[in-house]
């Protein structure tokens, strides 16, 4: 059955549906409960499930992260949302060194059925501790799951696998998505929650996107396809593990890669797929892997200098025009 | 309290004792390596309050932990290789010293970064509580633990919730080398817990028998209330914070009036042994081995050579165990990622497709 949702609504009836199905799911942190969620996920959800299953907590991230650890640890299902990436911060000891940690050092002997909801990406004008990314920072953490989900569909399948999941997952939530609307099948089978998608196929170079810049490289390619220049579109879905076949697959066809991310370019989660792409691509490249990322520079509050901080369309479509430059001259 | 309990606490003091010694040994012949925190001095605690839990009750420890686990049950084979990191450790040679788990025993680990357990074990509270099932967490922590970010967070939402937890403070006085009075403001460790309305008690943690009497009231009330419980105990490490450090900042004075004279020193020596005078004993402050030797003795429950044997005894449990050790395979990477992956047995959606 499809229906048209808003990405939030998506998360919200992955919620639902698991909670009902499932005794062991409850979900805790800031404002989830009474107030619903600041971001609306968890609407309703106290009403319907009651205070112990849908549990506000105290501005205590590490202690509430560190909940979810131990919970888990002993057969729950916890889904602790993090108000914002921003105060994960304070909870990173539970989430790397216990919810990542736990499972491996035990030596297989207890499973991590954990998953944290964090809303992050660069939203309207909340300055630099209110307007970040972490994902490369989780993505360098063994034993951590990261979804990315761009789209309702994602959001929703993406979150039930990740709650259907033993391992700990981040699932990360681009705060400008929450309102973004699209069709959501809730009977389909869901491809793995690793699987990159193709968004659009293409034969002349490839756009690897995720979350926000997923929706970012598909307007960029309709605006190249006005060029007669046709570009895939490889929505990542998950940054770990990565799924590097569809990626390579991709690249062995098209020739040229260009990543987008809208965190910091240094040490960022493009570093990494246009190192492993070097090195699996090789003797397909046509042009070294190329980079749009965030400037590296602390969210500015300022409007137009935050909007020029992170990949906007227009540098998407600039860069993917430099890196076929010399093809396209040859075509002229 | 029966003969054959006082018997058990003893033992589980001497063979934790031994079994740390003889750690320390194996320390220097390069058997064991990183990092090594002993626990002789502090026996009474462990061996009193994981014998006062039931088969049910979950353990969350520290990084100062392989007395606990061998109070609870864990045998000293599977410690002895984890600390050799073989592959018949309790935790596979994955965790080592500070790392150890054994699901079955509900052991649910050591852990290495100060003020870790307590959001652990409030989460295992949590889905007790959930669950509506009587079944405690005891949560171990050390006076330098309680000054981290997350005692208060933790204290807060057990209290809130009454969440079943036992918060069990382990008050050695050093945060490693920082003297409490130099790292708390309020060194009273138990008052802290009136912050929460936490119901909390100060013991006598070089008393074996104290600390038992302590924690079977706590978890009774527990039981009988639901809410969380709070002990302190004032205990004491012989030796320094690891193997790296030699406790030197301790005044001597101090450190000898805790090193009673030992009757498991002096057990060793067999036939000069002597059981210390009470006038000894206050002169120089209480061993907790000392402490329930003495105790046994005077009300019948020991005779004086039974300490030796039974030092002999856990000198055996402990060499078998390092021939065990020795003798086991080390683990292989193979291992290593099957630990790391473990979760995925259950995850046919990430095998249904090569990762990588």
């Amino acid at each position: 059955m499809t229906q048209e949702l808003l990405y939030w609504q998506a998360l919200n009836r992955a919620l639902d549906v698991e909670m009902a199905a499932d005794e062991s799911v409850f979900v805790l942190g800031e404002d989830v409960g009474l107030y619903g969620g600041s971001y609306r996920v968890t609407e309703g959800l106290y009403a319907r499930y009651g205070e112990a299953r849908v549990r506000d907590t105290p501005i205590s991230e590490n202690s509430f992260t560190g909940l979810g650890v131990g919970a888990a640890m002993v057969g729950m299902r916890p889904v602790v949302e993090i108000m914002t990436i921003n105060f994960a911060m304070l909870a990173l000891d539970s989430i790397v060194n216990g919810a990542a940690k736990i499972p491996f050092m035990s030596g297989g002997q207890f499973p991590m059925p954990l998953v944290i909801r964090v809303p992050g990406g660069v939203a309207r004008q909340l300055a630099a501790q209110h307007a970040q990314r972490l994902e490369s920072m989780f993505m360098n953490v063994p034993g951590l799951r990261v979804a990315v989900p761009s789209t309702p569909q994602d959001a929703y399948w993406q979150l039930r696998q990740a709650i259907a999941s033993d391992e700990p997952v981040v699932l990360l939530e681009h705060e400008v998505l929450y309102f973004t609307k699209g069709p959501v099948d809730t009977m389909a089978e869901p491809p793995p929650m690793h699987q990159a998608a193709i968004r659009r196929a293409g034969k002349d170079l490839t756009l690897i996107g995720y979350s926000r810049t997923a929706l970012q490289a598909q307007e960029a390619a309709a605006e190249l396809a006005r060029d007669r220049i046709d570009a895939e579109v490889i929505d990542l879905r998950s940054l770990n593990p990565i799924d590097w076949k569809t990626l390579s697959d991709s690249v062995n066809k098209t020739h040229r890669a260009l990543v987008i991310e809208e965190d910091c370019r240094h040490a960022g989660a493009g570093a990494e797929i246009a190192a492993s792409l070097a090195e699996r691509c090789f003797f397909a490249l046509d042009a070294p892997v190329e980079r749009v990322a965030g400037l590296d520079m602390p969210t500015p509050y300022n409007g137009a200098l935050e909007a020029a901080s992170i990949p906007r369309v227009a540098d998407i479509v600039a860069a993917a025009r430099a890196l076929l430059g010399p093809r396209e001259k040859a075509a002229a | 309290m029966e003969r054959e309990k006082m018997h058990r606490l003893l033992r589980d003091m001497m063979l934790s004792r031994v079994f740390e010694e003889r750690a320390a040994e194996e320390y220097q012949k390069g058997n064991i390596v990183g990092f090594l925190h002993l626990y002789p001095g502090e026996e009474a605690v462990a061996a009193g309050v994981i014998n006062a839990a039931g088969p049910s009750d979950y353990i969350v420890s520290t990084y100062r932990e392989h007395a606990h686990a061998l109070v609870r049950g864990v045998p000293p084979r599977a410690v002895m290789a984890e600390l050799f990191g073989r592959a018949t450790g309790m935790s596979g040679g994955m965790g080592g010293s500070m790392h150890m788990f054994d699901r079955e025993r509900r052991f649910m680990g050591g852990y290495a970064i100060v003020g870790e357990t307590y959001p652990i074990a409030i989460g295992i509270g949590y889905a007790v509580a959930l669950r509506a099932l009587p079944e405690s967490v005891i949560c171990f922590f050390g006076d330098g633990a309680v000054n981290q970010g997350t005692f208060h967070e933790s204290l807060n939402m057990a209290a809130l919730w009454r969440l079943p937890v036992l918060f069990v403070c382990e008050n050695n006085h050093y945060a490693i080398g920082t003297d409490i009075h130099r790292h708390s403001a309020v060194p009273e460790v138990y008052k802290r817990a009136a912050a929460y309305n936490i119901a909390a008690e100060k013991v006598d943690g070089m008393d074996v028998l104290k600390v038992y009497d302590a924690t079977r009231h706590a978890l009774e009330r527990i039981r009988r209330a639901g809410g969380p419980q709070f002990l302190e105990f004032e205990t004491y490490r012989h030796r320094g914070h690891s193997m790296a450090d030699p406790g030197a900042y301790r005044p001597p004075v101090e450190v000898k009036a805790y090193q009673v004279i030992d009757p498991l020193t002096i057990g060793a020596r067999e036939i000069e042994f002597r059981y210390p005078t009470p006038a000894e004993l206050a002169a120089v402050g209480p061993d907790n081995i000392a402490r329930l030797t003495e105790h046994m003795i005077s009300v019948g429950h020991l005779e004086a050579e039974e300490v030796a044997q039974i030092r002999k005894e856990v000198e055996a449990v402990v060499e078998d165990a390092v021939q065990f050790s020795l003798a086991s395979p080390q683990p292989t990477m193979d291992d290593a990622w099957r630990h790391l992956n473990c979760n995925r047995r259950h995850e046919q959606l990430l095998q249904a497709q090569e990762v990588l």
